[in-house]
């Protein structure tokens, strides 16, 4: 009896805790809404374009390592494939924007299934060393293909007109079909991480045995959770390739893949919001150093040791973590 | 002209040398991967790193010290070796309780820090590093000319690989080495000191990698990026040999070596790709590799 008095006690504080959590992130979300809205008068707004692709990108690849548990070496190839297709469809065969995108993410979606039916056939290490070989193998297909314009790429990309009515080419209007694209993503990344799938992945990257022995077809679930990663990015590397108008090989190297991880690391693996501020840290970082000699490679490389080393919950973790955080009513484990 | 499969023999002897050198330092790389793995539990990211590592200390030593490559091919992987047991000593060893994908993280850290700072010091371009003077030349075999010092890499990358292997099988240290990765705590109780087992086993890979990287050195061009355009080739030699067996990284590594180099005769455009391919055709018929135990 006084088990279970307790038991309801402590639920109801974790309810109103939670009630506080989620009161803080509306608040939180309903800032970020309004800063991301006018923020494009204060900044320059194609940064602030690859900010958003960025972020979306790296939040596609945290479905992946934070919520399935799954560190994939590989997501480049989604990200720069779908630029490429992107680019190719809107420059070659003419069709809108919006369509461009659809296709680059039906495409890195395609080569997310094919990867991902390799890949999952492995785990932990193995898995991050035969995304990393795979897209490595794309690479060398996108350095000798037709269609990708080799060590050229695909340049001076059209970016039309949205629907066939809004023209793109005003930097205006791009910053806010970017952000509708960058919200849309999301929105569907916080649906899936919600929905039953979203919490068997969960449950896979907690107990991967547990979950066979209750009975789910573990590779199937990994498998559609490596398709939806591979689309996301796709929907970002598209957004990109039309921003810049440009597509090229530095999207899909394996040094952009590790990229997305150290984002998603130093944002926080496991939280929704998280890579959006490690992406907003890189971009920035990358645009201060562009104009130095100083390599950005060895801030990277410091970057990844030292998170690795102390900082593994990444600025959102640490900030759940912290009193300030625990008071809001967040909580955050790994 | 003799000719083999429609292709001038000349050209296939060449190409199937060009696959079996290639294919020597996939061996030593993979060997060292796997005895760092089988102990450490984690992928040394670094291992490409170290390798270039290797072949720019030599070339160092040449330059400011005139120190020859015989004598490079012996400082070198002590030096990188040392530099791998401080790393290990001071920050690697804090990772082994956590998650093994984060060793993998933080040598990928470590390999950007150390590629990019000899990117900055050095330039992306290659130097060139001249074969030792007893080992130029070539010698005529009948059906081709066999450069010396190609036929050198062969054969001592052969010795070292068998060497190594027989370090781990045959040696008392081979010996602690093996129980420590079957069961550290145990072996730990016996008294025998693990954690410094795990740091000598860090650096005998990394040093196994600089070696590679000096004998690398006149084949190739001493470049900062040559240590990570090998090292994803070489974690899929690993992927196919699984990393279960000493030998079956060693028989691995030549292998797909030689069938890279037979693909650049018959199929040159697929040449860069062949072992990716050999890699998911593996993992369809035998996903934990050819010499793999564990699923």
């Amino acid at each position: 009896m006084s088990h279970i008095a307790h038991s309801t006690t402590t639920s109801t504080a974790r309810t109103e805790r939670s009630a506080t959590a989620a009161k803080a992130y509306a608040a939180f979300l309903g800032i970020g809404l309004v800063l991301l809205v006018v923020a494009p008068m204060f900044f320059y707004p194609i940064f602030l374009m690859k900010l958003l692709c960025f972020a979306l990108f790296a939040c596609a690849f945290n479905l992946l390592l934070g919520y399935t548990g799954l560190l994939s070496f590989g997501h480049a190839t989604f990200f720069g494939g779908a630029a490429y297709f992107t680019a190719h469809v809107v420059k070659e065969w003419g069709v809108t924007p919006e369509i461009g995108i659809l296709i680059g993410v039906a495409g890195a979606a395609m080569l997310g299934l094919i990867m991902g039916f390799f890949a999952i056939r492995r785990q932990g290490i193995y898995f991050a060393m035969i995304t990393l070989a795979l897209s490595q193998m794309f690479f060398f297909f996108c350095l000798q293909a037709e269609f990708t314009h080799g060590e050229d790429g695909i340049q001076s990309v059209p970016r039309g007109h949205l629907f066939g009515m809004i023209d793109l080419a005003d930097t205006t209007s791009m910053y806010y079909f970017v952000l509708a694209v960058f919200l849309i993503g999301m929105i569907v990344i916080w649906r899936f991480i919600n929905s039953p799938f979203g919490m068997i992945l969960k449950s896979i990257r907690e107990n991967e045995q547990r979950a066979v022995s209750l009975g789910y077809s573990v590779a199937r679930y990994k498998l559609g959770a490596f398709v939806m990663s591979a689309a996301l990015a796709g929907l970002a590397g598209g957004t990109k390739a039309l921003v810049f108008q440009f597509a090229t090989l530095t999207d899909v190297g394996w040094q952009m893949s590790g990229e997305v991880i150290l984002m998603t690391l130093l944002g926080g693996i496991g939280t929704l919001i998280g890579p959006v501020f490690g992406a907003g840290l890189v971009v920035t970082l990358q645009n201060y150093l562009a104009t130095s000699q100083f390599p950005v490679t060895i801030i990277t490389g410091v970057v990844f040791m030292v998170c690795v080393l102390l900082f593994r919950r990444g600025i959102i973790g640490e900030f759940y973590a912290s009193r300030l955080g625990r008071k809001l009513g967040f909580e955050h484990r790994r | 002209m003799t000719m083999i499969f429609g292709i001038p023999l000349q050209a296939f002897m060449g190409q199937l040398l060009i696959g079996l050198i290639n294919g020597s330092f996939y061996a030593l790389l993979s060997l060292g991967l796997a005895v760092i793995f089988g102990l450490l539990r984690v992928i040394n990211f670094a291992h490409g790193a170290q390798y270039m590592l290797g072949a720019f200390v030599a070339m160092l030593m040449l330059q400011y010290f005139g120190i020859n490559y015989w004598f490079a091919l012996i400082l070198a992987p002590i030096v990188v070796g040392l530099f791998g047991a401080v790393i290990e000593r001071l920050l690697l060893s804090r990772l082994y309780k956590l998650d093994h994908l984060y060793g993998l993280l933080f040598t990928f850290g470590l390999a950007l820090t150390i590629e990019g700072t000899f990117r900055y010091l050095y330039g992306s371009s290659g130097q060139p590093y001249a074969p030792p003077p007893q080992l130029t030349g070539a010698t005529n075999l009948g059906f081709m000319f066999l450069p010396n010092y190609r036929g050198w890499v062969v054969v001592v990358s052969l010795i070292a690989c068998i060497g190594t292997w027989l370090l781990i099988e045959k040696t008392k240290l081979g010996a602690y080495l093996r129980a420590a990765t079957e069961n550290p705590t145990l072996v730990q109780a016996f008294g025998v000191n693990v954690p410094m087992l795990l740091t000598l086993t860090y650096a005998l890979g990394a040093g196994l990698a600089a070696f590679a990287g000096v004998l690398a050195a006149p084949v190739y061009q001493v470049s900062p990026l040559m240590g990570s355009n090998i090292i994803i080739v070489v974690f899929a030699v690993v992927v196919v040999g699984g990393m279960g067996s000493i030998m079956g990284a060693i028989v691995t590594g030549y292998m797909l070596g030689i069938a890279e180099g037979l693909t650049k005769v018959f199929y040159p455009e697929a040449s860069n790709i062949v072992i990716f391919v050999i890699m998911a055709i593996v993992l369809l018929i035998r996903p934990a590799g050819l010499f793999g135990r564990d699923a």
